[in-house]
């Protein structure tokens, strides 16, 4: 078993009532779990048997890339939350946020619609780019901004899977909750 | 005029165990409500109101994401709520029985192949049985609201039995387990309706 599930910096209750310990003991416990399953199964006895998790990313496609893609996409995703979070990044990131979006509100409401507006399965980022300015893009299913060079900085999960339990239909609800667990000193290390 | 959404045949808890009625409702009243109003949405206006939900699909590489988004989702979920009822299952006979058994061996080897293209679809979508403009049966899949009429699908000809893998259509009962899902679906279709889109 080369990859392993990485554990929660949270207990799978911690985020409630904004994404409930079921939602987090199937999202985490069964489909992230399940990518990881299925990535270690996948590469036995391919060339990336002994590649890092990035490097498949970038240089899979197919089943292998979906599921290593699933892996990276949902530790990056379980790792930007804390109980009690939100309010608004500092330092650095905030003043590229300003730069790219005008203003924290402004990029909020563009990342909301990004979100709102994945059409079926996948994701919303936030991106830096090599010139160290940031964009928000969407990627259908498993698609990660690692294979376009960009480095991720935040990400929203808008599979159903995420929020069905918690949102059924409304993911508008979902992702206007999502900004209440959003840990900003955990999201500004990446910047 | 504008695309409706229909009623639907049965009542929204005359599927369970195997679809629960809170799923039903919001799957119907939200999921198929909103491609229905958000078609509408698109086409009004345009020269795409007026035209049958068919025409619309058969050129769709011509219209917008929202066009092809929406209606999809309209169609889709109009043959869904169809070849699905109470009182389903068991298998097809007839005509239609023969053309699977000519197409894929035998009514089991058809199920295997259907699940399997129901659940190694990534993401969101559907799984079809088609018939081809030649008469033949053919098993596929579409990613998102995507579907058979449409000039942008690999496998293209007329639907005539769908299963919806979204996780909408079965995430408040199964979570995870979409081939539990996949599985209880041949317990619900029903194949009168299937047959009856089947052109001998």
């Amino acid at each position: 078993m080369k990859f392993e599930l990485p554990q929660l910096p949270y207990a799978p209750n911690a985020l409630e009532p904004v994404i409930s310990q079921k939602t987090i003991e199937f999202h985490y416990g069964k489909h992230h779990q399940a990518y990881v399953n299925n990535l270690n199964n996948l590469i036995v006895g391919t060339r990336f048997e002994n590649e890092d998790l990035e490097t498949i990313v970038k240089e899979s496609d197919g089943a292998i890339f979906n599921n290593a893609a699933q892996v990276w996409n949902h530790t990056f995703y379980f790792q930007s939350f804390k109980p009690k979070g939100g309010g608004k990044p500092g330092g650095a990131l905030a003043r590229a946020i300003d730069a790219s979006f005008g203003s924290f509100d402004k990029f909020k409401t563009e990342f909301s619609q990004a979100a709102a507006s994945v059409f079926g399965s996948g994701w919303a980022w936030l991106v830096k780019k090599d010139d160290d300015t940031l964009e928000i893009i969407k990627e259908s299913n498993a698609g990660c901004p690692l294979t376009k060079g960009y480095y991720p900085i935040l990400t929203c999960d808008v599979w159903e899977h995420a929020y069905y339990l918690d949102y059924q239909n409304r993911r508008p609800d979902y992702i206007a909750s999502f900004w209440d667990i959003l840990d900003w000193d955990a999201i500004e290390l990446r910047f | 005029m504008s695309f409706q959404l229909p009623s639907l045949d049965y009542a929204y808890n005359a599927l369970e165990p195997h679809i629960d009625a809170r799923t039903m409702e919001i799957h119907h009243t939200k999921h198929h409500g909103a491609y229905t109003t958000n078609l509408n949405g698109a086409i009004e206006g345009t020269p795409l109101a007026g035209q049958s939900i068919e025409e619309i699909l058969a050129n769709v590489s011509k219209h917008s994401a929202a066009v092809r988004n929406n209606g999809g989702g309209f169609y889709n979920h109009n043959l869904f709520w169809k070849v699905i009822g109470p009182n389903g299952g068991g298998a097809p006979s007839g005509a239609l029985l023969s053309a699977i058994e000519q197409a894929f061996g035998s009514f089991d080897q058809f199920k295997e192949l259907f699940n399997k293209a129901a659940a190694t679809r990534f993401g969101s979508g559907w799984a079809w049985l088609v018939q081809k403009d030649d008469g033949s049966l053919v098993v596929s899949s579409t990613p998102n609201q995507d579907n058979p009429l449409m000039d942008v699908a690999e496998v293209q000809g007329t639907p005539i039995l769908g299963l919806d893998v979204w996780e909408h259509a079965y995430y408040l009962n199964y979570q995870n387990r979409r081939p539990d899902y996949i599985n209880a679906f041949w317990s619900i279709v029903n194949w009168a309706e299937v047959a009856s889109r089947f052109k001998v």
